[in-house]
């Protein structure tokens, strides 16, 4: 038994940048696509790849089964295939498994999200709650987020301007991101005064749906170290909590708590808040940055709202946060959204963000979220060594 | 490319599993068959939920249910509630998979304990689960055609006779031994004392393939609890090792492969019986569970899992080698054919009826001798996945 080290690390990205419409090209050529600057970016073909792990849903689709049309468009015909129907750090934290199994060195991990394609999303979200006893109330599946961001500032005694404050932060940084559809100069005011969905939350504070693609490479630490531009992948966590409305915590991202913590732990990290340079958050909705934050440590419940509001979590500030622009101002994905989110942790890290950069960007977290009405959601630590 | 030919650096062994009876129209909900198979599977393991550090769920799709994200919403029966939950899923082949990535958490070393459930609840589809499988195919080039399952694996049967020269009496065969190995199963749905004229009697659904050549639509839930080599040999007395596992994709476009034979079930075999030091599959293999849940699919699937001569499966099945007291007994369950067929929890069946015939747990369905090593078998997508694991009493 050959003993190998268990790190792991991302060694190649490649993503097409996500947009509202994507007319001329079909979820399979975003993939390709993606896969294609992926491997360059490795530096390898896809027949150095030894398995590949896609993350897709059925009902996003409109296909059942839909791990079926995964292989051909990432080189992966007759290999080691699999889907995880769940999260983008799931995918990732599956690839990490097998990584450290010690039977495969290189490891491709893709997320895809063609929403142009379906008509009525939000009717296919209602399909995510209990046919029983939660659909049956026909209301637009907005307002289980709209609940949680009503309980959200209630527990915390933060402001809807706090919240506002995330769109207009995030919607900025995306200015500086070349990929980023988003990108907007606004006021809070602005923000408040766009159309309530449900009673805090409004309009501006949800995050625009895009179609994109994201694959991954990741590769064992022997097989990293051959690699122009690894970025090491030092801790990895996540959880799901209840399934029920009824039973759920409303006022806090408990899975989020439990993710970072087992991230955390892996990564030998005990003081987050100084060791975590920058972050990629989950912000489908805007409060969710804040209340992922919490969750995650990087701030203590009284401070966030002094925080974000004070600037510190702005490109220039103490904890950057979203400096990509998050997917309040890159358009949000579905499970690839978390792929982004870590596309652009690694670019930080490289160094290679451009007028996003982050000064001393060496450690990241990225969080993410499965998206209403879910309590399920990733933490990835990662970092230049 | 070969695939992958590594050792893993951990062992990980099964030390407990359950399984829901298997029916049609259950009254118990989804998450109540999880709940059941994940109770036994933790009992029999002497552990409780809270030691569990990790939960994967399998479950095929989400259109059986009508419910989005299907996983979600099934977390808590299994008993994934505040845990690290993943929904591993490759059609029909997760039953088998779920293991695979069960094992994948536990030989990384970043868990020691991790509950696998795998469930299906087919009889909530109306008006027939035939239904959720007219969105399997490709939307611009097959849908048009108005395809469904029953179609397309009649032609694969079609191919696999026109090839070798089978017949179907041949075929029909394999649904007398696995419904007749079903008598002895107390989960069984479809058990029953046939001839091969009662199952060519029966109705053609699409020819050549007989309502009684196909699996039932069925309700129900199989668990196991993985371990990693230290927890087993302190929990278990008796552990049953994961020797080796493998699994294989071909292209979506299966309309241009030959499907007389599934290269894909080579591959993951070959990758499984390497990783498990099996270097002679028929002779180190003692006991097998192929995917069966078409009549064909059997014999197709011993010889992709290198234990029959190509197209020669039906002939070893007629002068009995696969029976239970044959020389390789091959679903000595009872299989698909006569437990049922809950998609995902059908492949986790298999498993668990390695970890008794191997514990020498089975009853009257233990098969004769020692068996020292089995390998069980799924299938899915468009004819197009294998998924292999090997076990073993070391």
């Amino acid at each position: 038994m050959r003993s190998m080290s268990d790190r792991v690390a991302v060694v190649g990205v490649g993503a097409v940048p996500p947009r509202p419409l994507s007319v001329d090209r079909s979820y399979r050529e975003l993939g390709f696509e993606s896969a294609t600057r992926a491997y360059g970016d490795a530096g390898v073909t896809h027949q150095d790849i030894e398995s590949f792990i896609s993350v897709c849903e059925d009902f996003h689709e409109g296909t059942s089964i839909t791990d079926e049309y995964t292989p051909d468009q990432l080189g992966a015909v007759l290999q080691p295939v699999h889907t995880i129907a769940g999260d983008g750090l799931q995918g990732v934290a599956a690839a990490v498994m097998l990584i450290r199994t010690g039977i495969a060195d290189l490891v491709a991990v893709e997320a895809h999200c063609k929403t142009s394609n379906i008509l009525t999303h939000e009717q296919v979200l209602a399909m995510a709650l209990d046919p029983t006893y939660e659909r049956a109330l026909r209301v637009t599946p907005h307002f289980v987020a709209g609940m949680e961001m009503r309980r959200y500032l209630h527990e915390t005694g933060s402001s809807e301007d706090a919240v506002a404050m995330v769109v207009v932060k995030n919607r900025r940084h995306a200015l500086g991101n070349p990929v980023a559809a988003y990108g907007g100069i606004l006021s809070p005011d602005d923000v408040l005064a766009s159309a309530a969905v449900c009673e805090p939350l409004r309009e501006l504070e949800i995050s625009p749906n895009s179609d994109g693609a994201v694959v991954l490479v990741l590769a064992s630490e022997e097989a990293a170290r051959r690699t122009p531009k690894p970025v090491w992948i030092r801790g990895v966590g996540w959880a799901s909590g209840t399934p029920w409305l009824a039973g759920r915590s409303w006022g806090q991202a408990s899975y989020a708590g439990v993710a970072a913590e087992m991230a955390y732990r892996m990564a030998g990290i005990t003081q987050p808040d100084r060791e975590i340079r920058f972050a990629e958050i989950d912000d489908t909705y805007a409060y969710k940055e804040l209340q992922h934050l919490e969750a995650a440590q990087l701030a203590p419940r009284a401070d966030v709202t002094r925080m974000v509001m004070e600037g510190e979590t702005r490109r220039g500030g103490r904890l950057p946060v979203n400096p990509s622009g998050g997917s309040l101002g890159m358009g949000y994905c579905f499970d690839a959204t978390a792929l982004y989110r870590t596309a652009e942790a690694v670019r930080q890290i490289r160094g290679e963000a451009g007028r996003a950069q982050v000064a001393q960007a060496t450690t990241g977290l990225v969080v993410s979220w499965r998206g209403i009405p879910t309590q399920s959601g990733g933490a990835m630590v990662l970092s230049a060594d | 490319m070969s695939l992958i030919k590594r050792k893993p650096q951990r062992r990980v062994a099964v030390i407990g599993a359950g399984l829901s009876l298997f029916m049609r129209r259950a009254l118990d909900t989804g998450k109540e068959l999880a709940y059941y198979a994940a109770s036994q599977a933790l009992q029999t393991a002497g552990i409780r939920l809270k030691d569990i550090q990790a939960v994967v769920m399998a479950t095929a799709p989400d259109a059986f249910d009508g419910v989005h994200m299907k996983g979600e919403w099934l977390l808590d029966g299994a008993g994934g509630v505040g845990k690290p939950y993943l929904r591993a899923y490759v059609g029909g082949g997760s039953g088998v998979f779920s293991i695979i990535s069960g094992w994948m958490m536990v030989a990384s070393g970043v868990f020691d304990l991790v509950l696998v459930v795998a469930e299906e609840k087919m009889s909530s589809c109306q008006p027939h689960p035939q239904g959720a499988f007219l969105t399997i195919f490709d939307h611009i080039i097959e849908r048009p055609l108005g395809p469904n399952l029953l179609w397309i694996f009649s032609l694969e049967q079609q191919r696999y006779m026109a090839a070798y020269g089978i017949r179907n009496e041949d075929i029909a065969l394999v649904s007398v031994k696995n419904k007749h190995n079903a008598l002895a199963h107390p989960a069984a749905q479809v058990a029953a004392r046939l001839t091969v004229k009662d199952i060519l009697d029966s109705d053609v659904v699409a020819w050549p393939v007989h309502r009684l050549m196909v699996s039932p639509i069925s309700d129900g839930a199989a668990a196991v609890v993985l371990a990693s080599e230290q927890v087993a040999r302190r929990l278990s007395d008796r552990p049953i090792w994961i020797q080796g596992v493998g699994w294989c994709l071909d292209t979506s476009y299966w309309g241009n492969r030959d499907l007389a034979y599934p290269r894909y079930v080579e591959k993951a075999a070959w990758m499984a019986y390497e990783m498990a030091g099996v270097t002679e599959p028929r002779k180190q293999i003692h006991v097998a569970e192929p995917y069966d849940p078409f009549a064909y699919k059997e014999l197709h699937h011993l010889e992709g899992l290198q234990l029959a001569d190509r197209g020669q499966a039906p002939e070893d099945l007629a002068r009995g080698r696969f029976d239970r007291t044959g020389e390789l007994p091959s679903c000595p369950s009872g299989g698909l054919m006569g437990v049922g067929n809950p998609i995902a929890a059908a492949g986790l069946m298999k498993i668990c009826e390695l970890f008794w015939q191997l514990r020498r747990e089975a009853g009257a369905r233990q098969v004769p001798g020692n068996p020292e090593r089995g390998v069980a078998q799924a299938w899915g997508d468009l004819m197009q996945i294998g998924t292999v694991a090997v076990l073993g009493v070391r």
